[in-house]
């Protein structure tokens, strides 16, 4: 035993203040999920709403507008990294990074040069110890976004997208890259392209035997697409910032969990071996009285012979 | 809306009024009237199908059955009607009673003090400017 009893006492404390902190972030983790969730579903009804629009206009007028017109030859692409802006959250922030280093891989193999748009402190991080550059970042809202933080970032990339080629800052497409929330166990790190636009995808198609209605567009359709598309595009960043942060509470939750099940180990491994300590203690104190008093026998026996 | 035919005539109008957060107001409506790019827009049971951007405006659904008039203040956005359903979509939409006038009063003036600095004071103006007409209507409203 090289390590006195009071010690691993101490031991014993400290593990069991952390499982406190643990386990409180994984219950905090757990109540804002359901606001999360709660977020994303009060977010649904704008975001399938605007899509019906989208494809409403694009089904009656020849879809050309900037924001969808492909470029002949890509040269430079943008990427969102979506992250948290704190950890804890076990792998939640790296894998994210590993999908952004998968993605400008293959950017890079297709001979395009990348700019990076960071959201969330963990990006940032990331790209500023490795000496990155990246164009523009956003932090202090990763787990719960606003829709005004949306806004800005589309307008960001859109402002990028649609300078002509050759101009400073310009980009030809725009991929985001952020964790869909599957369920509660499942959260994936996705890669997808967010311009130019592909109109009539989204997350609620209308049913193909729902047939689109002849609008009249006011004041025409090419104005009325110039003031949806840009809401769209914040939309589906919005939605992907909602989607991250019920992700990143969610890993979170899960990361907690495993924290407060290894201290709970760690406490009664700790709690058998300074068990162990004691009764070694005890036992050593006993066998040295034992050996005492046989020796005061020993001793008084040889003087009385 | 899978029934269209026939039955148009006795729906009411269905009435969506949609935040990027969330859903402000949905229910049946008897009439609504927006302010579109192009002027006001006042939509009755069986209009045709139309897609409008609106401008920084006061909205104001009269309620089907009632004399309740329910006013929001949007902030740009686009308004779609078909088949009976009118779908208001802007970013940002307030009720009239969430706003309060000596607030929006305020705001009005700080916006007021802006323009010229910049092309958002103009937007900005106009918002302000919805918002207390919004909130004006209600308490007046109320007061009658």
């Amino acid at each position: 035993m090289a390590v006195s009893l009071r010690e691993y006492r101490a031991r014993i404390k400290s593990t069991e203040s952390m499982k406190k902190i643990t386990r409180a972030m994984e219950l905090i983790a757990a109540s804002r999920i359901i606001k999360a969730q709660q977020r994303a579903q009060h977010a649904a009804p704008y975001a399938r709403e605007l899509t019906r629009a989208v494809s409403a206009v694009a089904t009656f007028s020849n879809v050309d507008h900037p924001l969808t017109r492909e470029e002949e030859n890509p040269k430079r692409a943008a990427v969102l990294v979506i992250t948290s802006d704190r950890g804890l959250a076990g792998a939640y922030s790296s894998s994210v990074l590993k999908e952004v280093e998968r993605l400008s891989g293959r950017l890079r193999d297709e001979g395009k040069e990348i700019d990076y748009f960071l959201a969330g402190r963990k990006a940032e991080a990331y790209f500023k110890f490795r000496q990155r550059p990246f164009v523009d970042s956003w932090t202090g809202f990763s787990d719960q976004p606003s829709y005004d933080i949306a806004a800005e970032i589309g307008r960001a990339l859109i402002d990028a997208f649609l300078k002509e080629q050759g101009e400073e800052g310009d980009v030809d497409e725009v991929h985001i890259v952020y964790t869909r929330f599957r369920s509660m166990l499942v959260q994936e790190p996705t890669a997808v392209r967010l311009l130019p636009l592909e109109v009539v995808e989204g997350e609620a198609p209308p049913e193909d035997d729902e047939l689109l209605p002849l609008y009249e567009f006011e004041p025409s359709a090419s104005q009325v697409l110039d003031g949806l598309l840009p809401q769209y595009v914040q939309s589906r960043i919005f939605y992907s910032l909602l989607q991250a942060a019920a992700s990143e509470l969610a890993a979170r939750q899960k990361a907690m969990k495993s924290a407060t099940d290894n201290a709970e180990e760690l406490i009664k491994k700790f709690t058998r071996i300074a068990n162990q300590a004691r009764q070694a203690g005890i036992t050593q104190e006993i066998s040295e009285i034992v050996g005492g008093v046989n020796a005061l026998a020993d001793a008084q026996a040889a003087a009385n012979d | 809306m899978a029934d269209r035919t026939g039955a148009a005539d006795s729906e009411a109008l269905h009435v969506e009024l949609v935040a990027a957060d969330r859903t402000v107001w949905s229910g049946d409506a008897a009439m609504v009237i927006a302010r579109t790019t192009e002027g006001d827009l006042g939509v009755l049971r069986d209009h045709a199908p139309a897609l409008s951007l609106l401008s920084e405006a006061v909205v104001e659904i009269q309620v089907d059955g009632t004399d309740d008039v329910v006013v929001a203040a949007v902030d740009g956005g686009f308004l779609s009607v078909a088949n009976n359903r009118v779908s208001i979509l802007s970013e940002h939409i307030e009720l009239g009673e969430e706003i309060h006038v000596d607030k929006a009063k305020a705001e009005l003036e700080e916006a007021r003090g802006l323009i010229g600095a910049n092309n958002e004071a103009e937007r900005r103006v106009r918002r302000a400017e919805a918002r207390l007409r919004a909130a004006e209507k209600v308490s007046s409203g109320a007061s009658h």
